[in-house]
């Protein structure tokens, strides 16, 4: 099989190439990984390639880059795969982190991030004799979160790191969760509050992006999803991504449908007015183009059969 | 071909030009469509953060709604077919979960047998009419006019949810109509990106940003307009995008048009722009409807 592999270059020593992409075509058995062809540059063609990597298995996550554009393991993806009709196939180094050389980033950022949520278990009370018990159940649940390997492709590839470097981002949201979730922990309510802050659970945008990328199913957004619902029972319910969350409901639940007004006001919070007057200028531009939403919103004429749903349904939490 | 037609609530509410811009589009191409009145929202997500069960219930209650009229559903919003798309993998994933569901709608009178099919105008343009069917509806050539596509999340992710691998010409669909209109294909990295539309009311500085970001890069690319799929993508990207500009632009501007798809689409048609809504965008469309009047020639058949 004919494989084209396009290479973003980047030599802090010899800067002349940097960004650039450097083509490479290969004869390759038709099973080979990404991470098969790249060694097969370094040794057969450009020694000076930088390139990380262990396992060849997938299991250690040190060979986490872009492959068409998205975070992948370079040793889990066949060119086959990216490639069904032999076009090229580009290889970058991840991204929301700083590149050490070609395809090697510097994991700093994932490291200190991990480190910002405290995670290990923080019992409360006398040590047990033996170990601490948790229940089959419990375990099973954090199996899924526990399976990360620190590969660091869902934090190349989240859309909120890249415009805020204070976003704890989704490994360290699902680390979190893993600990939050953790019946043995003694600090559920003081972790969510630190998560219910600025950079916390309420900043993720849902893009998906880190459940798509990741590796091994460690569905980060799910988590922090998980935990914005933790968040409010737990009584963190005053921020706007609460009152958004809410007042959605309510809409649908009275209405069968949104009503975008009064999401705009509930979210801001009635009482801010800076906030209110803030997405004033939007609304009346909106206004006189003919299109903001009607106040009272659009209600259904099965608004009835639906509201019964919806109460048939939270009843059986 | 003929659908149960959903709308979804921006397109009723705040982007009243894409509920025209459709029904021009979808008479002239002869698809037929029933619009569904009776429909709830689908949550757009938000819902499922709160209660994933109360929110698929509320979908499943909808796809029952258009099995019994025996209609495949379309939508026109990339946040409604994603929203529903997960909740049916979930449903039909799930035999247990289903019957749970259907205890629920059974009070109402509803079941779900698992048989609705739920397809974006999108896909529907691209793999029932086809590019080239489609191209038989076009009557002016807009390759006078360069444009950037941007998908919307919910699209794209989560790609088996969507049956991206089962039917790839789904990943390129919006580059795929943009060709066929004539039209150059801007391409960008953040096409596939978050609008910021989520944490709009929540973090508006990010969401200004990621804004700022792609309608800037897609600018700066050369791009007359941006065409979306997604509704709640052009409220942000419209309405948003000269504050946005304002703080993250040395220049303080990117006046980049955000239009519709079927607007798009109306425009190669020979669609009367008035007819389409043009007139509503915040970010106005006046030059790239001159460039479009001046320049966008008849196709010789
Ligand atoms: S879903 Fe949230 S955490 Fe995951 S990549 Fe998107 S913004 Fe980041
Ligand atoms: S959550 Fe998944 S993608 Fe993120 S670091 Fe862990 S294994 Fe990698
Ligand atoms: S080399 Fe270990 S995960 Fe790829």
């Amino acid at each position: 099989m004919q494989a084209t592999v396009r290479i973003r270059r980047f030599n802090p020593e010899q800067p002349a190439n940097n960004g650039k992409f450097q083509e490479f075509k290969l004869d390759v058995p038709d099973s080979t990984t990404v991470l098969d062809a790249l060694i097969k540059v370094r040794e057969d063609v450009d020694g000076t390639l930088g390139v990380r990597c262990s396992c060849r298995a997938s299991i250690c996550g040190s060979c986490g880059m872009r492959v068409n554009g998205q975070a992948k393991l370079a040793c889990k993806t066949k060119i086959a795969d990216v490639s069904r009709h032999g076009e090229p196939i580009t290889v970058e180094p991840m991204g929301n982190m700083p590149v050490v050389k070609d395809l090697i980033t510097d994991m700093k950022v994932f490291w200190d991030k991990l480190r910002q949520v405290e995670p290990y278990l923080q019992p409360e009370g006398p040590a047990p004799k033996g170990e601490y018990i948790a229940s089959d159940e419990s375990m099973n649940h954090l199996v899924g979160v526990m399976n990360c390997i620190m590969c660091g492709a869902c934090v190349s590839d989240c859309t909120v790191l890249a415009v805020d470097k204070n976003f704890i981002a989704p490994a360290a949201l699902a680390k979190a969760y893993r600990f939050v979730a953790d019946p043995r922990d003694s600090r559920t309510s003081q972790r969510l509050g630190v998560l219910n802050e600025s950079g916390g659970v309420w900043d993720c945008v849902r893009c998906m992006y880190c459940v798509e990328v990741c590796p091994k199913g460690v569905a980060p957004m799910e988590r922090i999803m998980k935990m914005r619902d933790l968040a409010m029972e737990a009584g963190y319910n005053n921020t706007p991504g609460a009152r958004h969350t809410e007042s959605f409901a309510s809409s649908v639940k009275s209405d069968g449908l949104l009503n975008e007004t009064k999401l705009a006001i509930d979210s801001t919070g009635i009482f801010n007015i800076p906030g209110q007057l803030a997405q004033a200028p939007v609304a009346v531009r909106a206004l006189l183009r003919g299109k903001l939403p009607p106040l009272f919103g659009h209600k259904i004429k099965a608004r009835k059969q639906i509201k019964r749903v919806f109460e048939k349904v939270e009843g059986q939490e | 071909m003929k659908y149960a037609w959903w709308p979804g609530c921006v397109a009723r509410g705040a982007t009243p030009e894409l509920y025209m811009s459709t029904v021009a589009v979808l008479d002239k191409l002869g698809i037929e469509y029933e619009e569904m009145h009776d429909f709830s929202c689908t949550g757009a997500g938000v819902l499922q953060e709160r209660n994933q069960k109360l929110g698929d219930t509320l979908n499943v209650r909808n796809f029952a709604i258009a099995e019994k009229l025996g209609l495949p559903i379309m939508t026109i919003c990339s946040t409604c077919q994603g929203v529903m798309a997960q909740a049916h993998q979930r449903v039909l994933s799930n035999a247990g979960y289903l019957k749970e569901i259907n205890q629920v709608l059974a009070e109402e009178g509803l079941e779900y047998r698992g048989t609705t099919v739920i397809k974006h105008l999108l896909w529907i343009l691209v793999e029932e009419l086809g590019v080239e069917g489609l191209k038989k509806h076009f009557t002016r050539d807009l390759s006078c006019l360069s444009v950037a596509p941007f998908y919307g999340c919910y699209l794209i992710r989560p790609s088996n949810a969507l049956g991206l691998d089962k039917v790839p010409i789904r990943e390129t669909s919006l580059e795929k109509v943009i060709e066929a209109t004539g039209a150059r294909v801007i391409d960008f990295a953040g096409k596939k990106a978050c609008c910021g539309f989520p944490i709009l009311l929540i973090n508006q500085e990010n969401s200004l940003k990621m804004v700022a970001s792609h309608t800037g890069t897609a600018k700066d690319g050369g791009a007359d307009a941006m065409v979306t799929p997604c509704p709640l993508c052009h409220l942000n990207l419209d309405g948003y995008q000269s504050k946005a500009a304002k703080k993250n632009r040395p220049d303080g501007h990117i006046d980049l048009p955000i239009i519709h798809l079927p607007q798009l689409v109306g425009l190669a048609m020979g669609i009367e722009p008035r007819m389409l809504g043009f007139q509503k965008h915040i970010v106005s469309a006046k030059d790239l409807l001159e460039t479009y009047r001046a320049k966008a020639g008849a196709i010789a058949r």
